[in-house]
């Protein structure tokens, strides 16, 4: 029973990662219809940011929040330089120009970080196991990422529900030329849109750092589930990111813990150790399946353009 | 049926041609060697990249998991040989049987959404693949499986000849780009083309637009499940990371930089793309950080890619 509640906690922390991950690429994606294949790029440079100003400040708090900064000036750089070109061209293009950019961010990061991973140490009074209910304990550190990940997901809903930066960015979402037209400025809102979700993927990167080794090519994998999330969430909506990113955070982690045995119990021992890890790494593309096979649109569409 | 005119990049897809065909003649006058064996994984590449482009360029749909009938018809090779079936006349046919088996499931489902949403779900079947071949323990799981001997044709062709084999997948890959230009220009290819122009239109005048998508959607994948027979019996191995998401990306950037939607294109963009990448990477260890770059400026400057720049574009 521990075991459940434990693992079902790891998995609302790697819900709420990915939603962080998500949001960014579904409010870039959402307003100006933008592919971002860099996101993932991103979340990896959030990462080795961290890494590299802890060690070099000396101070977790201190190093992560220089890392977020800079993140978010590379992604106001990146869109300023070159992405704010290729709003309004085919998705392809896009595709294809962010997958540039992947390749360019491996090897950039490979040329000044060296081919081998980076470890980001926690501070001590992180590693302390809390005891959340009598018995149960669980690490303080993805307990701290569950609260964090929370306070910035309340935060994006006041500003882009409550603030007139964040009725912007809905009516933008809605429909951009009108609100072009209606005098606001777009692009400086493109590139505040660009630097926000550059910023939350580096917070993800850089808060999964520590439970992960920083290394080349981390981006990648999760950058597909982020989008796995959004096309189930439906594209555009910040709500449906949300709820996909927790409900495919925990069936993805329950499936890992909870799967094999499951099936060593229907099938044979070999049989079973062979299917359990294909099937747990499939689950979430399955899902994703699934769902747009009977709503294309996803869970949640966002309001029609 | 069109015969080709005489232009620029015709001059140029002749040319290629010509140059493909006599690069064993090179090879062995030079005693170069590597040239071949280069030239060997392009063509096979470019056949993957030819059928993508059938399905991209023509039918507008934007697969981005085609890297999965690589590893498919890799697999089908890897795993008949290793359980003892060494003939190539089972191997191969197998080998294009599950392709197709696999782009009629995946169509089947993913020719119900449009857009990116079509993007996405091709990719994930495709990830799927990929998880499944990273299980398969039993013939060697994400290390990969080793294929001992090459696939045999009772004495008819021998495939562990290097001059033979590059015959063989030119042919097949002349043969291919041959079946692709029959289908444009069919009756049926212009069902496809004009349902990728306006399938409302196509609806209303009558043509089950799905059906003829699918049928398309199906031929693709069984081309790009022989150039992955192919690619096993080159590399003489076959491992998951052939249908990785980054693999499908690479062949969405051959067809692209070769010219969307034109027959000739993807052949280009596999050979610029490939020599491309061999050449930086002797020149520095990071050679993606230049064709990253590079990439991103052939999107903005250079639409239609190198066809589009010899003046012959296809695309709406």
């Amino acid at each position: 029973m521990y075991l459940v509640i434990e693992q079902l906690l790891n998995g609302l922390q790697f819900g709420l990662l990915l939603f962080l991950l998500a949001a960014g690429l579904t409010l870039v994606f959402g307003i100006m219809d933008f592919v971002n294949l860099a996101h993932g790029s991103l979340y990896m440079m959030g990462a080795y940011f961290a890494a590299t100003f802890v060690a070099w400040t000396g101070s977790f708090v201190l190093g992560t929040l220089m890392a977020l900064g800079a993140t978010l000036l590379l992604g106001i750089v990146l869109e300023y330089v070159a992405l704010r070109h290729l709003y309004g061209r085919d998705h392809l293009d896009q595709v294809l120009a962010t997958f540039g950019l992947i390749l360019f961010f491996n090897d950039a990061v490979r040329l000044i970080w060296g081919p081998a991973g980076l470890a980001l140490p926690l501070p001590a009074w992180l590693t302390v196991p809390v005891q959340i209910i009598p018995g149960v304990y669980y690490p303080a550190y993805r307990l701290m990422i569950i609260v964090v990940a929370l306070a910035v997901a309340a935060l994006l809903y006041l500003v882009v529900m409550r603030t007139r930066i964040g009725m912007l960015i809905r009516a933008g979402a809605s429909n951009r030329e009108m609100i072009g037209a209606l005098g606001i400025n777009i692009k400086l809102l493109f590139t505040l849109v660009f630097g926000l979700g550059a910023a939350l993927a580096g917070l993800a990167g850089l808060m999964q750092a520590p439970i992960l080794t920083v290394q080349i090519g981390m981006g990648e994998n999760i950058l597909i589930l982020a989008f796995v999330i959004i096309v189930i969430g439906g594209i555009g909506s910040i709500r449906g990111a949300f709820m996909a990113a927790i409900f495919v955070g925990i069936i993805d982690t329950m499936g890992r813990a909870f799967l094999p045995d499951l099936l060593r119990k229907v099938l044979s021992g070999a049989a079973a150790s062979t299917a359990a890890p294909a099937l747990s790494s499939m689950l979430i593309y399955l899902l994703m399946a699934i769902v747009l096979v009977v709503r294309p649109e996803g869970l949640f569409p966002a309001a029609k353009r | 049926m069109k015969m080709p005119k005489l232009n620029a990049s015709n001059a140029v897809a002749a040319i290629v041609c010509a140059a493909l065909v006599l690069l064993p003649v090179y090879s062995a006058v030079t005693g170069n060697i590597f040239i071949l064996t280069l030239f060997t994984r392009i063509v096979i590449l470019a056949l993957a990249a030819a059928s993508l482009n059938l399905i991209m360029g023509y039918g507008g749909m934007m697969s981005f998991g085609h890297a999965a009938y690589l590893g498919i018809g890799g697999y089908a090779v890897g795993i008949l040989a290793a359980e003892g079936f060494g003939s190539g006349f089972i191997q191969w046919p197998v080998a294009l049987a599950v392709s197709a088996l696999f782009a009629l499931v995946v169509g089947a489902l993913s020719l119900r959404t449009r857009g990116v949403y079509f993007i996405m779900i091709t990719l994930a079947f495709a990830q799927m693949a990929y998880y499944i071949a990273s299980a398969l323990s039993r013939y060697g799981g994400d290390d990969g499986l080793t294929v001992y001997k090459r696939s045999d044709f009772a004495g008819l062709i021998n495939l562990s000849d290097r001059t033979q084999f590059y015959y063989l997948c030119l042919a097949c890959l002349f043969g291919g780009l041959y079946l692709i230009w029959r289908i444009v220009n069919s009756r049926f290819g212009l069902v496809v083309q004009g349902v990728r122009s306006n399938e409302q239109r196509m609806q209303a005048i009558g043509f089950h637009a799905n059906r003829y998508r699918l049928v398309c959607f199906v031929i693709a994948g069984t081309i790009c499940g022989l150039a992955g027979a192919l690619l096993a019996n080159n590399t003489d191995f076959v491992s998951p990371a052939v249908m990785y998401w980054t693999r499908s990306g690479d062949l969405m950037v051959m067809v692209i930089l070769g010219g969307m939607g034109s027959l000739f294109g993807p052949v280009i963009g596999a050979i610029v793309f490939l020599v491309l990448e061999e050449l930086l990477s002797q020149f520095t260890e990071y050679w993606a950080l230049i064709m990253g770059p590079l990439l991103l400026l052939i999107v903005l400057f250079a639409r239609g890619g190198i066809m589009g720049l010899l003046g012959r574009t296809h695309r709406a």
